[in-house]
């Protein structure tokens, strides 16, 4: 646990990051919702908070926006209290989950609400708000009624809502979700574009493993109000630390190893391996696995074993194949289009795919 | 789809009861509007308007009915501006106590209206409970006699007897605005007063508007405070209605009289029905 967030600390010197949270901790009535949470984030950065419902990735980011109050830690946004600072004097603007347009407001005045509200001169509202408009495809539907806009449109408002501000900071709390799979694909390739545009920090909260690995530069993982990792997509994909990390972000086989003389062995399976002698826990990817021809020499780095396809589901591009090798000793695999597979076969994996994870929470 | 017979056994019953009990005494008393009283206090048929032209040339109708309205807006006026701080804190800020407060704003609705009016008189009175502690405390040396039998006792009775329903729909209102807006507001910059100008305010003038009209109406034809604590000066519109159609025996001009107060009371009700479509986002 401590491990991953010492060397992401080390990464991101506190004195580079833009948005510093330190030893957070939160309560909702006596039951913890986050536990000492440290996080800094970059400037211009694209950082994810990744969690199932209920790991508290909504309330670090309403801690963060001013609407809840931490218990103990500190918020620091360069180089000031950001936690003793009320929500409405914060450089941070926030992009709602239910998007909370104003629905007695036009979809300028939406826009311009900020702006006014931080006695923007006059002069300068029409221009920026129009931009703003503009940069989320929205300028025409500028007099339109909120009520008369899907949530997708909807969204893009919420968003130039956000954006016109040029906050510090941007806080986006699942903002996808209500989105149909479609218009959220498309959405997240705007966003992204956009951000880098813009050029503003985005602190983007979701469940969707796959959004997060799309959009993200970084990825914080959270579990029960603990961080998990911190990485960037693919290094908490290749190198997940927990076997949790390893099993929430894509799939993956997890393999109870003995460790003896450099060789680790799982059921039937067993490769070269430099950890040290005794028990441990491996992931190993699906995708990882491949069919393996009979007449090729074993190569250097590369593990072997034998297994019965149990289970073959054609998947398109992939099929997904469910090797019994032997003993019940089921693995998972993920091999482009073989044609169907009978009998026994033999798969092979290169070594440096099999990485060594923490089992358990803490 | 719903058969015919269903539809005439839900429609008919209100149906009848509204033409037998409201439409057709509306009627009737539209026509004893055009009526008069002749000298031997015999109501005869023959059509005219005077009794309309009366409302306006007689000074007293006009004052009395022009001192109703006066104390229908203030009346309005003290509702609201007692009614919206209650509803919002106990929307916003009252988070343990929320229940109980609002059961103590709704409990005086049960206690009859004569109570309440009396407990006034009690108050108010020249040996009553107000003048005693005043004279107690040296502040005034003899009863004050303005309190009771005054437009101000009226107003401060009809204010005690009307907030509630100034209160209800104004806190209806602001339960319904989405707290994820006031979240909003704060987080694009807007100071709570703004906060509450820009967003709050504006969202829930519907329910100030029901309130308003709730509180207007009800006093402009309210007649029982007056009769108990208005004394001459404080006599409303209704109790001329009431001695009309009783002592005076004198239904046309009393119908006549009814029938303005109800084309008033219509008029103001349409106009804030608009008003509050307008401001009602779906």
């Amino acid at each position: 646990m401590s491990a991953a967030i010492l060397s992401t600390s080390a990464e991101r010197p506190a004195t580079d990051a833009l948005l510093s949270i330190r030893k957070v901790e939160k309560h909702f009535g006596g039951r913890p919702v986050l536990r000492g949470i440290s996080l800094d984030v970059a400037p211009g950065e694209f950082l994810t908070i990744l969690g199932e419902s209920g790991s508290g990735k909504t309330t670090l980011l309403r801690l963060i926006a001013g609407f809840e109050q931490l218990d103990s830690g500190e918020i620091w946004m360069a180089g000031e209290r950001l936690d003793q600072t009320p929500a409405y004097r914060r450089e941070v603007n926030t992009v709602f989950q239910s998007y909370a347009i104003f629905p007695h407001l036009s979809v300028f005045d939406n826009v311009a609400y900020g702006l006014r509200a931080k006695s923007v001169p006059h002069g300068e509202i029409p221009a920026r708000v129009t931009h703003a408009l503009g940069m989320v495809k929205m300028s025409e539907f500028a007099q339109s009624a909120p009520s008369r806009l899907s949530g997708g449109q909807q969204q893009r408002v919420a968003l130039a809502r956000a954006l016109v501000n040029r906050p510090r900071v941007l806080l986006l709390d699942e903002p996808l979700s209500a989105l149909d799979a479609n218009l959220r694909r498309q959405m997240q390739v705007e966003l992204k574009s956009l951000q880098r545009e813009v050029g503003i920090t985005f602190i983007f909260v979701t469940h969707d493993q796959e959004e997060a690995m799309a959009l993200s530069d970084r990825i914080a993982l959270l579990r029960a109000g603990q961080l998990e990792q911190v990485a960037e997509p693919r290094e908490i994909y290749g190198h997940p630390t927990t076997a949790y990390v390893a099993q929430f972000i894509g799939q993956t086989n997890l393999l109870h190893a003995e460790i003896r003389d450099g060789i680790a062995s799982a059921g039937p399976i067993e490769w070269p391996s430099t950890e040290p002698a005794g028990k441990g826990t491996f992931s190993l990817r699906p995708e990882a696995i491949h069919l393996c021809s009979r007449s090729r020499a074993a190569a250097d780095g590369t593990a072997h074993f034998r297994g019965q396809v149990h289970n073959q589901t054609f998947g398109g591009a992939m099929d997904s194949l469910e090797i019994d090798c032997g003993n019940s000793y089921m693995i998972r695999a993920r091999i482009p289009t073989p044609g169907p597979l009978h009998g026994e076969q033999e798969f092979e994996f290169a070594v440096r795919d099999i990485v060594r994870v923490r089992e358990g929470g803490d | 789809m719903y058969s015919r017979a269903y539809k005439a056994s839900v429609t008919i019953p209100p149906l009848v009861w509204v033409t037998a009990f409201l439409l057709i005494p509306y009627a009737i008393l539209f026509c004893y509007s055009f009526w008069s009283v002749s000298s031997l206090q015999v109501i005869t048929h023959n059509w005219n308007l005077q009794n309309y032209a009366q409302l306006f040339r007689n000074p007293l109708y006009f004052t009395v009915l022009l001192r109703s309205i006066k104390i229908a807006c203030a009346v309005t006026g003290l509702a609201l501006l007692l009614g919206y701080p209650l509803a919002y804190y106990l929307s916003f800020h009252a988070t343990k106590r929320k229940d109980l407060l609002y059961q103590l704003v709704i409990i005086p609705l049960w206690t009859s209206y004569l109570v309440r009016g009396y407990a006034w008189k009690t108050i108010l009175g020249s040996t009553g409970v107000l003048n005693g502690f005043l004279q107690y405390l040296h502040i005034t040396h003899k009863p004050v006699e303005f309190f009771l039998y005054s437009p101000f006792a009226v107003i401060l009775t009809l204010t005690h007897i009307y907030t509630p329903f100034a209160f209800l729909p104004i806190y209806a209102s602001l339960e319904h605005v989405p707290r994820n807006l006031i979240e909003a507001s704060h987080d694009l910059g807007a100071s709570p007063f703004a906060t509450f100008r820009r967003v709050i305010l504006p969202l829930s003038l519907p329910g100030i508007l029901a309130g308003a009209t709730f509180a207007f109406v009800l006093t402009l034809g309210d007649f029982l405070a007056p009769l108990l604590v208005g004394g001459s000066s404080g006599i409303m519109i209704s109790n001329i209605v009431v001695s009309l159609f009783g002592a005076a025996y004198n239904w046309p001009l009393g119908a006549a009289i009814s029938f303005c107060m109800l084309l008033l009371v219509v008029t103001l009700l349409f106009a804030t029905e608009r008003l509050e479509k307008r401001y009602t986002i779906s």
